[in-house]
């Protein structure tokens, strides 16, 4: 089963305190894989808040055809951060020639456009290197946001954050989610790897999506390009919370309204029943069925963590003000963050969305019974 | 009366029929149950004349012969008193010294049943046993990774959606502009299919309605019940049990006389109006029932005269394009009930359904589309229509389904899909099939007649008599003295015992799937069939 840890600072943390936390939890997770999706940036990036980063793995050639895509384009790097690591691969690592972190300063056609567009441009970029690379495997392509950086390899997390040297000042990061265990369900495809990532947001899952065929065609039928991919059944809680948030401009409150809808009976007992019963029935092919525990972060940093409607996966989330951390099992929280009150530890059920703003100040819990905020 | 030992072309024997009546001479009683009951007469009372041959020892007394009558039944072998099979001569003898048997060849009375030139007409179904469904297996069982639900302790919400759904932004702003949002009715998942107050006699209709009433209000399984084209008791439509109904109207228009002056008397709405263009078992014909059921009852509730056959045309007379037939019939009837009713058509598979869909994804009032296969079953049909015209539902509703993926709209219209659901006995298993290949819910009826009303019906071509009016277990008849023998209260009971039995088959199959939370429409990743050409055209795994 796959080890989640999440962790959001007011203090830039390096993305090997995350990792740690996760090596913990190393008996639960069989060392396949590692993701991770930093935000809220420290370090070097702080500087370039605004421009976007492109992350991804590139082999000689795909870094040339990078260059003269991104040159026709119109991007210039202002900033890069590129690992070519010179040391033995680790046990199943595959050989790769250069891992690229790159801040790119904007063409000079895109001023004046409106941030929709400039979003939708960026994920388009992001979008057509994917396909290139996908024809010679020549580039992986994980991300291209201002003020986030994504790194994924296989192998197992430690150990491969040391073959990187994740280790590195340069890299840091206010808002870290982090996953171990490649998708060895199925066979190996570094894409199936947790975190996903869409326009600004990102979210890793526990267990397998048992509705996720269902939920792919519907979102494949949306007809917006960034519904695409799906190597893995937990990609489309990712993008779910896209369409809830930027095409259906709904808040955080109604992901679970939307993904584990209340039973029809219990709308009929909410303050908010009827449009919560049009909800669920306009969106019934957005229901999961679980087991899933989904971890996520929002382009204002916000932090959640949310169960299906049975609550079959484990997860909890405690911290301090200024510190707070999600985990998939206890003893990666204890690790991360020991000096807590474990008393104010949560681990959300069935009907709960758990919130961490991004002050950092407050565990915030919103409960599917309570009465919708915008509605009033 | 013709001379005896003349050979007609017609003239068969026993061994000629589908089935051959085995009688016991030591066991029978001489009651005269079976000749009474047989609905065919297939059988008389016979007096047997029998010649022993006396052989004396010695040789005084020379050998003789002695004359002896015996009593017994004789089987008729004329097209029109062929044995149906029934078996209710075994069911009523009460020291089993009766029977039918299938006689093993191809019976030669396929040949004569157009007497005068009428062909052959019955009721039943396609008396075919193969099912692609019957061969659909749930392959993604869900394993460690994502553990097997519990299908005895776990929740399930195993509803579905009848009615035209908008999509979550079409939603959002209707919500916000306070404007018309389609009716949309929560309903139990298999429904009981369209068969006419008519086609069953008024104890089987009665049966069913207190059935699903009592699954409604005392087990809250929001089961409906489709009317056929038959019309529907005054009484029905003035309960508030009609909740519970969706009224048919097909291009007969029996009984909608009633139903329109019954409006304002209404306290329910019905939970819907299916709109019939075409049946699965006799796709391209009009319903039929013959004058041999058209009593004064069913005349009044019809409003037709007695004793007349009732052919409905094939088509709406009144339509000529899809556009007229379609949208302004489903609006009319929208508006009959203040837009608060969902109206939906119900088509025969066919290869042309997806014509009929494209258009109903652009009339924002169409509530849904009925697909009806070729093996659903009727109470009167030309056998050749029966046997010969349709198309099947399952790469029928795939087709659908995937077209309505395609536009994006696979949510907005529900797919029901009917035709041969359960015809081997497998109703959970066809219709959760039906449902991963993307039906919104499935319809089925002649499981229900022989589930709840002991139905004699096979794949067999077994009694299949519906047509006129004899059914010997009182379902399809319209004869008092048949009637009778079918218990409405029992009927209902089985009805609700079925009910409960498929839920708990549904649970065990979704279950293991790991679903539980919704009905897992269009899960095709969880079937897999050992038919290479049926999974490629299926779009579902070949498992082997």
């Amino acid at each position: 089963m796959c080890r989640l840890f999440a962790v959001t600072s007011n203090d830039p943390l390096s993305p090997m305190m995350a990792l740690n936390a996760l090596n913990v939890m190393k008996e639960g997770h069989d060392g396949s894989g590692v993701g991770l999706f930093l935000t809220d940036l420290g370090g070097e990036f702080e500087k370039f808040k605004n421009e976007p980063i492109l992350s991804g793995i590139f082999s000689n050639d795909g870094i040339k055809a990078l260059d003269r895509f991104m040159i026709d384009l119109d991007f210039m790097v202002k900033y890069k951060l590129s690992f070519r690591p010179t040391k033995p691969t680790p046990s199943g690592t595959p050989k790769r020639d250069n891992y690229v972190i790159r801040v790119y300063e904007y063409p000079a056609e895109w001023e004046g456009l409106s941030q929709e567009e400039i979003q939708f441009r960026l994920m388009m970029v992001q979008l057509q290197l994917r396909e290139m690379g996908e024809k010679d495997k020549s580039m992986l392509i994980f991300s291209f946001w201002p003020d986030v950086i994504m790194i994924k390899e296989v192998g197992d997390p430690l150990t491969v954050a040391e073959y990187l040297g994740l280790d590195r000042k340069e890299l840091s990061a206010r808002t870290i989610l982090s996953q171990g265990r490649q998708n060895t369900n199925y066979s190996i495809d570094i894409y199936a790897c947790h975190p996903f990532f869409i326009q600004g947001m990102s979210t890793m899952t526990n267990g397998e999506n048992t509705a996720f065929v269902p939920i792919r065609e519907f979102l494949m039928s949306r007809n917006f390009p960034g519904y695409a991919g799906y190597q893995s059944d937990s990609e489309v809680f990712t993008h779910i919370l896209h369409y809830m948030q930027n095409k259906l401009g709904m808040g955080m409150e109604m992901y679970k309204h939307i993904i584990t809808p209340l039973k029809d009976d219990e709308l009929v007992r909410h303050p908010d029943g009827k449009m919560l019963r049009n909800l669920k029935q306009s969106c019934r092919p957005l229901i999961i069925d679980g087991p899933n525990c989904v971890i996520g972060c929002l382009p204002d940093k916000t932090m959640f963590m949310v169960q299906d409607s049975k609550k079959l996966r484990p997860g909890v989330v405690g911290g301090r003000p200024g510190i707070f951390a999600f985990s998939s099992e206890m003893c990666g929280l204890d690790a991360a963050i020991p000096e807590r009150d474990i008393n104010l530890d949560d681990q959300p059920m069935r009907y709960e969305t758990v919130i961490i703003r991004r002050a950092r100040q407050e565990i915030e819990k919103w409960n599917q019974w309570d009465a919708l905020p915008h509605l009033h | 009366m013709e001379s005896m030992g003349r050979v007609t072309p017609s003239t068969l024997s026993t061994k000629d029929l589908p089935w051959q009546i085995l009688w016991n001479k030591e066991k029978c009683t001489l009651c005269g149950g079976c000749t009474a009951v047989c609905p065919v007469r297939a059988i008389d009372l016979g007096v047997h004349r029998k010649r022993s041959l006396q052989v004396p020892v010695g040789l005084e007394t020379k050998p003789g012969n002695l004359f002896s009558i015996y009593h017994g039944i004789d089987q008729r072998t004329d097209p029109a008193h062929a044995c149906v099979g029934c078996g209710m001569c075994t069911m009523v003898c009460p020291n089993g010294a009766i029977a039918p048997l299938h006689s093993e060849g191809i019976d030669k009375l396929r040949f004569h049943v157009n007497q005068g030139g009428e062909p052959r007409r019955r009721g039943g179904r396609r008396n075919n046993p193969d099912s692609v469904l019957d061969k659909i297996k749930f392959i993604r069982i869900s394993m460690l990774t994502d553990p097997a639900l519990d299908a005895g302790r776990h929740e399930f919400e195993l509803r579905t959606l009848l009615g035209r759904v908008l999509p979550p932004e079409e939603m959002l702003k209707v919500s916000r502009e306070n404007g018309w949002m389609p009716p949309v009715r929560e309903i139990y998942p298999l429904v009981i299919g369209s068969m006419s107050f008519g086609a069953l006699s008024p104890n089987m209709w009665e049966g069913l309605q207190m059935g699903v009433a009592y699954l409604n209000e005392e087990l809250g399984m929001p089961v409906r019940v489709c009317t056929g084209e038959g019309g529907c008791p005054p009484r029905l439509l003035k309960s508030r049990f009609l909740k519970y109904v969706i009224l048919q109207i097909a291009s007969g228009y029996f009984g909608w006389d009633e139903i329109i002056h019954s409006l304002p008397q209404m306290k329910e709405d019905p939970c819907a109006i299916e709109i019939k263009y075409g049946q699965g078992a006799k796709p391209g014909d009009g319903g039929l029932l013959m004058w041999y059921k058209v009593n004064k009852l069913i005349a009044a509730i019809r409003g037709v005269p007695q004793g007349i056959s009732l052919p409905s045309p094939p088509t709406h007379q009144t339509k000529y394009s899809i556009e007229e037939a379609v949208a302004k019939m489903i609006q009319s009837m929208s508006m009959a009930w203040g837009f608060r009713v969902p109206v939906y058509p119900k088509i025969s598979a066919t290869s042309t359904a997806m014509a009929v869909l494209n258009n109903l994804t652009r009339n924002p009032y169409a509530a849904g589309l009925a697909i009806d296969g070729e093996d659903g079953g009727t109470g009167a049909a030309y056998n050749v229509s029966m046997d010969h015209m349709g198309h099947p539902i399952a790469s029928n509703l795939r087709d659908a389904y995937l077209t309505l993926v395609k536009l994006g709209k696979q949510n907005e219209i529900p797919l029901f899909a009917g035709g041969g659901i359960g015809k081997n006995g497998n109703l959970a298993a066809n219709a959760a099939a039906l449902i991963m290949l993307g039906a919104s819910g499935v319809q089925t009826g002649k499981y229900i007649m022989q589930a709840a009303a002991g139905c004699l019906g096979s794949e067999g071509d077994r009694c299949n008599v519906c047509n006129v009016g004899v059914c010997p277990k009182g379902i399809t008849s319209q004869d008092p003295r048949l009637d009778r023998r079918l218990d409405p209260e029992q009927v209902a009971q089985r009805v609700v015992d079925l009910y409960l039995s498929f839920d708990t088959e549904l649970k065990k199959i979704v279950a293991p799937l790991g679903r539980s939370t919704s009905l897992p429409i269009g899960m095709s990743d969880a079937l897999g069939i050992n038919d290479a050409d049926a999974a490629e055209r299926l779009n579902i795994k070949y498992v082997l």
